[in-house]
């Protein structure tokens, strides 16, 4: 098992705004020491609630954001000495909230395009791009349309798609489907499964819904106040909880009436 | 009779947003409303408690304990809303008004309605805090809204719905922008109060586990339309519209799977 | 689509002042500049429809040309302060931090300066003249439009798609001129039609006290300040260019306002 993307001592604090005179800047601790080895092939869940980390650690493993301490491995070697034109190309990401991940003032086209264009993706860009749309199960004639005129599960898939075009080897999905409806988390996620399964990428998906982690994730690490409190196989952390965090999302998942 | 909705129908301009729809709530009774989004459930609340936008086209009938709300003026409805109707909306950061006190927030409707003084309002206001499960009433109620976590101010948010004891509570998504660890506290302590109050509930959600678990009966909609109106062991068992019946499915297979990896039973 | 009645009263009125302008280069009653020492301070007539003033010139023909010097003033000077805005707006928003702290405090120096005050400076260098009005109203009101834009630029940045394109590999440059702008473009237009309006007053004022276009261009803002004098014998006179001004200054207010209104819901369109 190859070791494709590393997080090492990472932590990442935020200054707060500064109450008053002369008091100290209070520090907002959003990653505390995290250690975090991803497996080439793996499907890795982060499950936590708001305020646990999960965004800025996914962040700091993509290199939008610069860690206070520690640093991320991407295939073994520390991220800031890297090119990283090479190294966007190969880790993508998909966002949470389709309305404000697509730029309203771009068509389909353009904004899948952008990546070939900005990592200088080889090969024919309109032909990548109506292969990615066809991967994602979208019609061609959807190019030249704007983000307003889609659907919320349109959208993401479009956002999925442009996440795709330069041919990642991981894919990180920071709560794809919480902002969709119901029925159509189902399709996204299955879309989502299957490429996974057919590029044969290493997916880290993020969510704070445990359903969604149980449905996609082999692998799962629970996360709470910036640090990792449980991590193993989905299977057996669900199973058999260790930490008292973990156990209580467990219990709070609204069940049906005749499971609970 | 506490609620009778006969024929509900919402335009802004020329769509229709909310098509025909009827319903009953009877005294201490609890319906659900369950739909996706632009499936018309929000405005339908909205319509009960008379705070649709002015734009709105409203025809049909609501009747609060016999009497017709739909062609009171503002101020008429201003008496009944917090007295005997009370609302708690999604968000609760923009429901509550950031530039006020949460304490004074809470004393509002006790004082519009029972016209009693802004000490005792604040006397009342830290009282409702405890009964909510909110530590330290006293410094509660003198922060503002954005000192205080989402689970705090949706507690706020019901003390205020039934500071007055209303009749009625309607509650749109009220824990969908909640912590799940959050939600299920909130969900139990609304539980706790409405049953404690005798209240009648309508609560409006696109989650059907959150749904089933606080209600009685549901009402499944889509496109504006009440397509499915039943228990909920009987929608569950016997669902009669496809559309509900793929909502059904989704929910339970999810649910399934979740079982099954939890107790480790064979696929 | 809902008529929009603010906008259609303020491009009307704007219109009618370029309208003004154009027949100016091609046609008036009268030479503005001819004088009639028989004819000093008649009231409006069939000849002179507006009456004349106290050289016996054709007040009509003055206001015509007249608005010539208010609105290419208006219009340069909405023009350099857009450009130094924008600018300056957008590059301290991108910028790191070290340069963004230096540079807000230089905007708000700026903005603190009163126009007035700059144009006189100016004048006191280089002489009064059109474009040293045009050049102190463009940099006073540049601070302006640089902290609006800023706010602007702010939003964006933080939406999702800025954080998807630097994903995609887009630097600066790219983000800029591919996601910052075309999202502030409606911004922008309501920001120029009010510093449109908002240069012409400043303008008038200049010109009012001799700190504008020089004799013997007609002015707006220099006739009412030559008029003035004559408020008591005949209140008429002040009056025309006083109008003149009112109208195009209104129109291009009501033109922004209008302009904020109708973009905005269409910004916020929301799906099926």
């Amino acid at each position: 098992m190859t070791t494709i993307l590393e997080a090492v001592k990472l932590s990442r604090s935020f200054r707060l705004p500064r109450i008053g005179f002369g008091k100290e800047r209070a520090m907002r601790l959003a990653l505390v020491d995290v250690d975090l080895q991803v497996n080439q092939g793996a499907r890795l869940g982060i499950v936590g609630e708001s305020g646990s980390g999960k965004t800025t650690l996914a962040r700091l493993l993509l290199g939008l954001d610069t860690p206070t301490a520690g640093f991320v491995k991407f295939r073994n070697e520390p991220l800031a000495g890297q090119d990283m034109h090479q190294f966007r190309r190969d880790v993508q990401v998909v966002f949470q909230d389709p309305r404000s991940s697509l730029n309203p003032r771009m068509s389909v086209e353009t904004i899948i395009g952008e990546p070939l264009e900005c990592l200088n993706v080889s090969g024919d860009q309109t032909a990548r791009i109506e292969e990615v749309l066809a991967a994602v199960g979208l019609p061609l004639d959807l190019r030249h349309r704007f983000a307003h005129e889609l659907s919320g599960g349109q959208r993401q898939r479009v956002a999925i798609a442009r996440a795709l075009a330069p041919y990642p080897k991981v894919l990180i999905a920071d709560e794809p489907v919480s902002a969709l409806d119901v029925l159509v988390r189902d399709e996204i996620l299955s879309l989502l499964a299957g490429l996974t399964d057919n590029l044969g990428l290493t997916l880290i998906l993020i969510s704070h819904d445990l359903s969604v982690i149980a449905r996609l994730c082999d692998d799962v690490v629970v996360m709470q106040d910036g640090v990792i409190v449980e991590r193993g196989k989905t299977a057996d952390v669900f199973r058999f909880p260790q930490h008292e965090f973990t156990r209580k999302l467990i219990a709070a998942v609204p069940r049906l009436p005749s499971n609970t | 009779m506490l609620l009778e909705v006969r024929n509900l129908t919402i335009r802004f301009g020329s769509t229709t947003v909310v098509d025909n729809v009827s319903f009953d709530v009877n005294a201490g009774e609890r319906l659900g409303i369950i739909g996706e989004s632009g499936s018309g459930k929000t405005l339908t609340s909205l319509a009960v408690i008379g705070l649709l936008p002015e734009t709105a086209d409203v025809s049909g009938s609501v009747k609060f304990n016999g009497k017709e709300l739909t062609n009171l003026s503002d101020r008429e409805l201003s008496s009944i809303r917090g007295k005997h109707i009370g609302m708690v909306f999604q968000e609760p950061l923009t429901a509550l008004n950031p530039l006020m006190r949460v304490g004074k927030q809470i004393a509002q409707p006790l004082r519009n309605h029972q016209g009693i003084s802004l000490k005792e309002g604040m006397k009342r206001a830290i009282a409702l805090c405890e009964r909510v499960g909110l530590p330290d009433p006293d410094r509660i109620v003198r922060s503002y809204p954005h000192q205080l976590s989402g689970g705090q101010r949706q507690r706020i948010g019901l003390a205020t719905a039934l500071a007055c004891s209303p009749a009625l509570l309607i509650a749109d998504e009220p824990t969908t922008a909640l912590d799940v660890t959050v939600q299920k506290e909130v969900l139990k302590l609304m539980n706790d109060l409405v049953s404690q109050e005798g209240s009648a509930l309508i609560f409006v959600s696109h989650d059907l586990p959150v749904v089933s678990s606080m209600t009685e009966r549901v009402a499944v909609m889509q496109h504006g339309k009440i397509i499915e109106l039943a228990s909920v062991g009987t929608l569950f068992a016997n669902a009669t519209d496809d559309y509900s019946k793929m909502l059904i499915r989704t929910a339970q297979l999810s649910d399934d799977s979740f079982t099954r990896l939890t107790t480790g039973s064979a696929q | 689509m809902t008529r929009n009645r603010t906008l259609t009263i303020g491009a009307s009125c704007v219109i009618f002042s370029i309208f003004l302008a154009l027949l100016s280069l091609i046609w008036t009653p009268y030479d503005p500049l001819e004088m009639n020492s028989e004819l000093s301070l008649t009231g409006p007539s069939t000849a002179h429809w507006l009456g004349t003033d106290e050289n016996g010139r054709d007040i009509l023909s003055s206001i015509i040309v007249g608005s010539r010097a208010t609105l290419m003033t208006g219009i340069l000077a909405v023009i350099i302060c857009m450009v130094i805005g924008t600018s300056v707006g957008i590059a301290t928003s991108v910028a790191p931090k070290w340069v963004e702290m230096p540079a807000i405090f230089g905007i708000d120096i700026v903005l603190a300066l009163p126009t007035v005050l700059f144009a006189i400076v100016l004048a006191a260098v280089y002489g009064p003249s059109t474009w040293t009005a045009v050049f102190a109203i463009g940099i006073a009101l540049s601070a302006s439009v640089a902290q609006v834009t800023r706010r602007e630029v702010v939003v964006v940045l933080m939406a999702d798609y800025v954080m998807a394109a630097r994903a995609s590999g887009c630097g600066t440059w790219r983000i800029v001129t591919k996601h910052i702008l075309p999202n502030i473009r409606a911004s922008l237009f309501v920001q120029a039609s009010g510093a449109c309006a908002i240069a012409i007053l400043a303008e008038s004022t200049l010109s009012y006290l001799g700190l504008g276009t020089t004799p013997p261009a007609p002015s707006w803002g220099r006739m009412m300040a030559s008029f003035q004098q004559y408020l008591l014998i005949n209140p008429i006179f002040p009056l025309w260019p006083g109008l003149a001004i009112v109208i195009t200054v209104l129109g291009f207010n009501l033109l922004g306002d209008g302009l904020r209104e109708s973009l905005d819901p269409t910004l916020r369109q929301s799906e099926k």
